[in-house]
């Protein structure tokens, strides 16, 4: 193992970890602003990468100019899912916490479900987009361009998001109601109507990094599952609600993950993630930044 | 106890003894090999989750890693039998046991953790637990180990001809699951556990020692979960860590408890009557297409449920009754 094999790894680990995080970002979203963890997180991604695939098939967009048409679609799916499914779970009277657990696990089944009935369980790529397969050179690191692409993009999107919370109505709306629903509706705010939003956020999101990775992975219906853990360890390791978080926890999982591969057979790279994880919990009990 | 408390756990106890006379007959009259193979899946986990419901339903605390607990019972009971020649029925012991002492000792630091970061510290330790056995060549790696066929007998605990000494043993287990369930529900631990899910700090604040309870909860149910690995490996005669130790199992357990009524004595069982079987039939009628249907089948259920009966279908029970008394 040579000082350029680990840079070479560290600076891959470091692309995939931004990735992670644009990936997970959504669901710290939707966990900050009403506590509900969205056990479909995987499945809105494993969507978005099919509507990339979709898009290239039939009418030969390239997944870069997809993105944006699939962060927007997702919004629409994101803000649906939640007006004719969640919506109706945060009304339950007895065990709400399962209920969201397993209303939004449903869901993720359903849309594995309906994958396989209409895009059938087949392995799909998209072998030939602008950026597919080239690779550039940086101080004799070599990275490759849709990862790098890709990295570049979750970096805009969470420069978008902060900007957006901070600056916008809408972001001082989500962020109030996440510090107190309650109080946001004696002001005159639609609750549900923030949620939904909130919801249609998170969806874009996780579109956007959708279409970024159908550039460098299969596309199945269960592609969302093998992405959703890792998602999920990343939100609860830069703890649960913090949007920070997700982008720290991003850079530390890719950066874990890179480095196990180096030391332990590439089977077992997982085990490195999970295993800072819970190192982190046991120390942290609430994750890196979190506050609840 | 007051007089009416004491009535209900007779009536319970009478419940419980009725259906276990019928589901004992029951194979007299259905011979086909297919039904009986879903009415053993079904009483194993029915158990299994009776098991999941005393962790997860009475103390509160969300496992979604009891595979790992499922698949170690299954491992011991393997390696001993194929290694060794340890008869199964002390593999399983032995399962039981390793499981209860590993639960405890990931108990120590996980219960620490609340709830969301509690949850995926389970899944992610049995992934791990996973991943390990992928790779450990000794216990047969990805490829997994079969069990070698030593002729029918009790002892050995392996039956090829006929699958009823497999479904008497299954209805056995349920039976001492949903006994366990039963006498824990009435005991101190069981109050305690009522406590620490419905309000940690009071519990502690009255003297409960929550963390112990909390292990104590924990080492039951993984004693029973390793018994339902090694009884199914046993059944299934070949077990890799895919069969026997992926993420699936741990939501097959907690399912029917979720569904049938977390918490509740009747909950898992009529969680597994109902969806074991839906499980099994949609997959071999309608999802030998390999086109999702099962699945589509699978997850409007789960959806329909949880919203519809957020306490358990156990609720429909309970209004009908209450409707009865006035």
């Amino acid at each position: 193992m040579t000082t350029a094999t680990i840079i070479q790894s560290l600076a891959s680990g470091l692309l995939m970890g931004l990735l992670y995080g644009l990936v997970a970002v959504g669901l710290a979203l939707i966990f900050g602003l009403m506590d509900v963890t969205n056990f479909a997180h995987g499945e809105f991604l494993m969507l978005a990468m099919y509507m990339t695939f979709f898009l290239f098939a039939f009418f030969a967009i390239d997944p870069l100019l997809a993105a944006p048409l699939v962060g927007a679609a997702m919004f629409v799916f994101g803000a649906v899912a939640y007006l004719l499914v969640v919506r109706f779970a945060m009304r339950a009277k007895a065990n709400i916490g399962m209920v969201q657990i397993f209303t939004t696990f449903g869901l993720a089944i359903l849309m594995r479900g309906l994958a396989q009935y209409f895009f059938t369980p087949d392995y799909r790529s998209i072998n030939v987009s602008w950026l597919g397969g080239k690779t550039i050179s940086l101080g004799g690191v070599f990275l490759p361009v849709p990862q790098l692409v890709g990295a570049l993009v979750s970096l805009a999107a969470f420069g978008a998001l902060y900007f957006f919370i901070k600056k916008t109505d809408f972001g001082r709306a989500l962020e109030a109601t996440r510090e107190d629903a309650g109080a946001v509706a004696l002001v005159g705010i639609d609750k549900n109507k923030v949620f939904a939003l909130g919801w249609g956020l998170g969806g874009a999101l996780v579109g956007l990094a959708g279409a970024v990775m159908a550039m460098f992975f299969y596309i199945y219906p269960d592609v969302g599952a093998s992405f959703a853990l890792i998602a999920y360890v990343t939100v609860a390791l830069g703890g649960f609600g913090s949007v920070f978080g997700a982008f720290a926890g991003g850079i530390i999982v890719g950066l874990v993950e890179a480095s196990t591969a180096l030391i332990l057979p590439p089977s077992l790279k997982s085990v490195g993630i999970y295993a800072v994880y819970l190192l982190v919990v046991f120390i942290r009990p609430r994750g890196l930044f979190g506050s609840i | 106890m007051d007089d009416a408390h004491s009535k209900r756990r007779l009536r319970d106890l009478i419940v419980a003894a009725v259906l276990t006379c019928i589901a004992a007959l029951v194979p007299l009259f259905v011979k086909d090999v297919y039904v009986q193979n879903i009415m053993v899946l079904t009483l194993m986990y029915a158990a299994l989750s009776q098991a999941w419901n005393i962790l997860g339903g009475y103390c509160g605390q969300i496992s979604l890693g009891h595979a790992l607990y499922f698949g170690l019972g299954a491992y011991t009971t393997v390696l001993l039998f194929t290694k060794f020649g340890v008869l199964p029925w002390f593999g399983m012991l032995g399962g039981g046991l390793i499981s209860a002492v590993i639960a405890m000792a990931l108990g120590y630091p996980t219960f620490r953790l609340r709830g969301h970061y509690f949850v995926i510290a389970t899944i992610v330790i049995a992934e791990i637990g996973f991943l390990l056995f992928h790779n450990w060549d000794w216990a047969g790696a990805a490829l997994g180990i079969d069990i070698p066929v030593r002729g029918d007998s009790w002892a050995k605990f392996q039956f090829t001809r006929s699958k009823l000494p497999y479904y008497y043993f299954a209805l056995v287990f349920c039976c001492v699951a949903w006994l366990v369930t039963w006498w824990l529900e009435n005991s101190k631990w069981g109050y305690w556990w009522r406590a620490v899910k419905d309000n940690p700090e009071a519990a502690e604040s009255l003297g409960v020692v929550v963390f112990n309870s909390k292990m104590g909860a924990a080492a039951v149910s993984a004693f029973l979960t390793a018994i339902g690995g090694a009884f199914y490996a046993m059944f299934v005669s070949y077990i890799d860590p895919e069969s026997v130790m992926t993420f699936q199992f741990s939501l097959l357990m907690a399912l029917p408890a979720v569904l049938g009524g977390i918490g509740t004595l009747w909950g898992p069982v009529l969680g597994a009557v109902i969806l074991i079987p839906l499980t099994e039939l949609t997959r071999s009628f309608i999802g030998g297409s390999g086109r999702g249907v099962d699945l589509i089948l699978y997850g409007t259920v789960i959806v329909v449920i949880s919203l519809a009966r957020p306490e358990g279908l156990i609720g429909l029970f309970a209004k009908r009754r209450k409707e009865v008394a006035r």
